[in-house]
């Protein structure tokens, strides 16, 4: 047996203090196996013990959260007695060694997660991020980065059949080295066949199904719980391989033997593997685990127990299911799928994790400690890293019309057809509005009539220059686009991108962000029911922008979905919550402060939750009534890019603006302040009047025209246009970058 | 009628075509089972989009070896209509059972959009509810949907007047802007674009439904 040297414990990044913590709990020194399960459970992304104490001041529940934290994925009523389970993930580590693989098993992970729980997946979403695909020096490489993270979703959520309805893609020199990939995922299922990850019933079999294990991600969550160094690029053989179609087997098999009433608890084995199932399954019921390697199925020869233990291969399932009824409820469907099901242990009174190998007991250790005793921090956090100036630099703008069009063309602007179209945005044909049809994606649920409204938001330019207010603008960036579409949000899930924990000016980022992330959920009363923390994203010292990404929940009950698009030309545009304020310094976080003037400044934008909360409620009211042929609230790029992506239909209905400001025109154009909607109505009196009742400014600004854009302010033109001239500066952008 | 919707490991658009014709048509619909020999008491067979065995090797290179591939070209070979949808042409055609090939698109990347499908010929099972010349705006999601088939092949096809649909804007390279095909008998049709994501207005489009209309007076009639 190998003996555990200060340089073992090390190299599995434990510190002295938790080595000695785990001397206490075993009662001994442990086996080089049980050095590696402990390594893994207690890495940072599996332990959350940065992030645990901070996470604990997010609102969790609310009047229609069925699970929250702790489990696979977070559970919400959607009425006629089913739920919706949705859960958000980051593969960022590894979609950098490996693009293709990295994000590929990035939503095989979340895929499993959802369908643990008897929920069928029919959503995916994700919040992309990379490097400049211009970056002089890592351009080429951003840009093959991107390339393969979205084949990789591609190919894994079009062969196991969910649609990829919507995300998001931004582009910033942090994420160079360290690009982020954010996974959400959505299923349905009946409110009373929800299953969790429970090992009860002493004697209960433990049955290992699905894919067999290799050495492949062996040590994945602690890499995933480390900054990158130059070595890190070595570290390919530390990806896993993904297989769509065993995982939709697996999918099928889960679901169909889940009908039998035979499974009492089931968890997917994703971040380390058999280690984090059997011992979490196990600390759940508050009992043991007894396994034997011996009997899981292997793709290869000669693996050590520590290997079988931590390796993270992909599309694999543990279950427990009630004795007696293992060949009718598991065994015979997982064979019909042609899949592996085999009876590797059982359920035992004594609350400890047994592995046997070779006949051989290889570790034994209490699951409850294991699971749930990790160490906790208090890391100390000082002030947000930032060394953006405040001072406002001195800007004219020579041609405005010039300036949107350089905003259609900039990467996080620009139309992102060339990565969705590579999604299949539509099998299980519920999709009602798929990627950039509307402000948030909206799908049928043909069990019971009604649909859900989903959307992914995340802005590092203003958590950079202030995790708190950047943070809270997020939430209501995305509640808001839940309300464009008539949708009352009802949960949330989120990712927290940041750098490294242990140093005090990131760990300030973080807690900012969560501080700022809680009170805005609860203000909006939008609990936070599960996600994802990713800590460690920095290379070469280089660390991340702070970069949190939110996914809201919302229930439409029935109406045709409203897009962004104008539909008709002679029909009124009003501009919900008024041309709002804004001074030099909130502008400094705008896309146009960054494409145009390639400068960062300031603050974000100045956020009042009150009226962002009225406006919300406004439009919601609105869209509910049918009175809006078009939605779309303003966000990055202001008022001029809302306008322009909303003439940008199919139709080509433009709009003519008449506004009365004292504003800059740079800023009345292109500030982004909350709290506004663009809408197209045949009613606007009736609009007006529902804004009114909320107390909310509804100024109509002007009147759609066939194939224009025009904006004037007081009779002076500020910009002029033509529909089909930004469409293809729009809509080519993307493309024309990854050819470079 | 009564549709048989067969389901590969790997199917995944299997739901959608059972929900079309059963929801959207207001028909029976089964689904039957990849290792089963016989269709039952099926009046039309569909094989459904998706990965049938991963698609592993080629598009519809195992599936063709399948037990009920065997039932299904029998079912073919005594007139039975048999319509292949996307992995379900790919399988046709690997079948034997259409002519050609379905390979890489053009572009070498996975396509998910609406196309404009203009309809060649009414002469079939599959569009005898259509107009010759109707546009049918059906969405199209593949990877390897570029028809291909030798010039005489081609030619054949066009003179037996087997060209059901074709590409008004060509978006995966198909030779003629081919987008579905005939069998020789007529009563096999294999189309790369999804009608039955076209089957509901709700989903931007109901013009699919033309197919599945067509499928059930042709049976009415039989």
């Amino acid at each position: 047996m190998t003996t555990v040297s200060p340089e073992l414990i090390a190299t599995h990044q434990l510190t002295e203090a938790e080595y000695g913590k785990i001397v206490q709990i075993l009662g001994r020194e442990p086996s080089y196996t049980e050095l590696g399960i402990f390594s893994v459970m207690w890495s940072e992304h599996c332990s959350y013990k940065s992030s645990r104490l901070h996470l604990k001041k997010l609102p969790t529940r609310g009047r229609y959260v069925v699970q929250g934290p702790g489990e696979n994925a977070g559970i919400v009523d959607i009425g006629g007695g089913y739920v919706a389970a949705f859960k958000i993930e980051s593969h960022n580590h590894p979609s950098f060694i490996e693009p293709f693989q990295g994000a590929a098993t990035g939503v095989g992970g979340i895929l499993r997660d959802i369908f643990t729980m008897g929920a069928r997946p029919i959503a995916v979403m994700d919040a992309l991020r990379f490097g400049p695909l211009d970056d002089p020096t890592n351009g080429a490489r951003n840009r093959r980065i991107l390339a393969g993270v979205v084949s990789g979703i591609a190919h894994y959520g079009n062969c196991f059949g969910v649609p990829t309805v919507g995300g998001e893609c931004e582009f910033e020199a942090c994420y160079n080295g360290n690009p982020l990939v954010n996974v959400f995922a959505l299923g349905v299922a009946k409110k009373d066949e929800i299953f969790y990850a429970n090992a009860s019933g002493i004697g209960n079999p433990v049955i290992y199904v699905g894919a067999k294990t290799g050495r492949d991600g062996i040590h994945g969550a602690s890499m995933a719980s480390a900054e990158f160094t130059e070595e890190s690029k070595q570290k390919r053989p530390n990806v896993q391989v993904g297989d769509p179609f065993l995982e939709k087997l697996l999918l099928e098999a889960c679901l169909e033997a889940m009908q039998t009433g035979a499974i009492v608890g089931i968890q997917d084995m994703g971040a380390a593997g058999l280690t984090c199932s059997t011992c979490e399954m196990g600390s759940r019921g508050g009992t043991g685990i007894e396994i034997e390697l011996d009997r899981v199925p292997q793709r290869e020869t000669g693996m050590s127990a520590y290997e079988i233990m931590l390796s993270e291969s992909q599309e694999r399932m543990l279950l427990v299911a009630e004795k007696g009824r293992e060949e009718e409820g598991v065994f015979r469907v997982f064979r019909k799928w042609g899949l592996d099901a085999v009876a590797v242990g059982q359920v035992t009174g004594d609350g400890l994790l047994r592995v046997r190998h070779h006949g051989e007991i290889v570790a034994e250790i209490p699951n409850q400690p294991l699971a749930d005793s990790a160490p906790l921090y208090d890391r100390p956090h000082t002030e947000p890293l930032r060394t953006a100036p405040m001072q406002v630099p001195v800007f004219a703008s020579k041609n405005l019309t010039h300036d949107l069009e350089t905003l259609l063309a900039s990467g996080d602007v620009c139309s992102k057809r060339w990565i969705w179209q590579q999604y299949d945005y539509q099998v299980r044909t519920n999709t009602l509005a798929g990627p950039a049809a509307a402000d948030a994606a909206i799908l049928r649920i043909k069990e019971t009539g009604a649909a859900l409204a989903m959307a992914l938001d995340g802005n590092a330019r203003y958590c950079y220059l202030s995790p708190r207010e950047g943070t809270k603008l997020m939430v209501a960036e995305c509640c808001r686009n839940l309300a464009v579409v008539g949708a009352e949000p009802v949960g949330a899930t989120n990712n927290l991108n940041f750098g490294n924990p242990e140093r005090p000016e990131i760990m300030a980022q973080l807690v900012e962000s969560v501080e700022g992330m809680a009170e805005a959920c609860r203000f909006f009363n939008v609990p936070i029911t599960g996600g994802n923390v990713s800590l460690y994203n920095e290379t070469l010292g280089e660390g991340i922008w702070p970069s949190p990404v939110v996914g809201v929940v919302g229930v439409l009950q029935s109406g045709t979905p409203v897009g962004v698009h104008f539909r008709y030309p002679g029909r009124s545009v009003l501009l919900i919550g008024g041309a709002g304020a804004c001074d030099t310094v909130h502008f400094g976080g705008t896309k146009y402060a960054k494409a145009v003037l390639h400068e960062l400044w300031g603050l974000p934008p100045a956020l009042d939750l009150d009226i962002e909360k009225r406006v919300q409620a406004a439009v919601r009211e609105i869209v509910r009534a049918g009175l809006a042929e078009s939605a779309h609230d303003l966000s990055d790029g202001g008022l001029a890019v809302a306008l322009a992506e909303s003439s940008l239909g199919p139709e080509s209905v433009g709009a003519e603006i008449e506004l009365a400001s004292n504003l800059p025109a740079e800023l009345l154009l292109f500030h982004e302040g909350p709290s506004r909607v663009l809408i197209s109505t045949a009613e606007p009196q009736r609009v007006a009047g529902i804004a009114a009742k909320h107390g909310v400014e509804a100024q109509c600004v002007g009147v759609t025209v066939q194939g224009e854009i025009v904006i004037r302010n007081s009779g002076v033109e500020l910009i002029h246009s033509r529909v089909e001239i930004l469409r293809r500066i729009f809509e080519e952008a993307l493309e024309n970058k990854l050819r470079a | 009628m009564k549709f048989g919707v067969v389901v590969f490991p790997g199917s995944n658009c299997d739901h959608d075509a059972w929900y079309a014709v059963r929801e959207n048509l207001g028909q029976e619909a089964d689904f039957i089972w990849h290792d089963s020999d016989n269709l039952g008491d099926v009046d039309a067979v569909i094989l459904p989009g998706g990965f049938a065995y991963g698609d592993y090797l080629r598009c519809g290179a195992i599936a063709k070896f399948s037990p009920v591939m065997q039932a299904v070209k029998r079912f073919a070979s005594d007139g039975g209509l048999v319509l292949g949808i996307c992995n379900g042409f790919q399988i046709l055609v690997e079948a034997g059972l259409l002519p050609g090939a379905l390979v890489r698109n053009a572009g070498l990347k996975f396509v998910c959009r609406e196309v404009r499908l203009k309809t060649e010929t009414t002469d079939s099972p599959f569009t005898a509810a259509a107009t010759r010349g109707q546009v049918l705006r059906v969405p199209i999601a593949h990877g390897e949907g570029c028809y291909i088939a030798d010039e005489r092949t081609l030619d054949e096809l066009e003179a037996e007047d087997r060209v059901v649909f074709r590409y008004v804007e060509n978006p995966n390279g198909s030779a003629r802007d081919i987008a579905g095909v005939l069998s020789r008998e007529r009563n096999v049709m294999g189309m790369m674009p999804h009608p039955e994501r076209a089957s509901d207005p709700l989903m931007g489009s109901a013009d699919g439904l033309v197919v599945f209309r067509s499928m059930v007076s042709a049976l009415a009639h039989a």
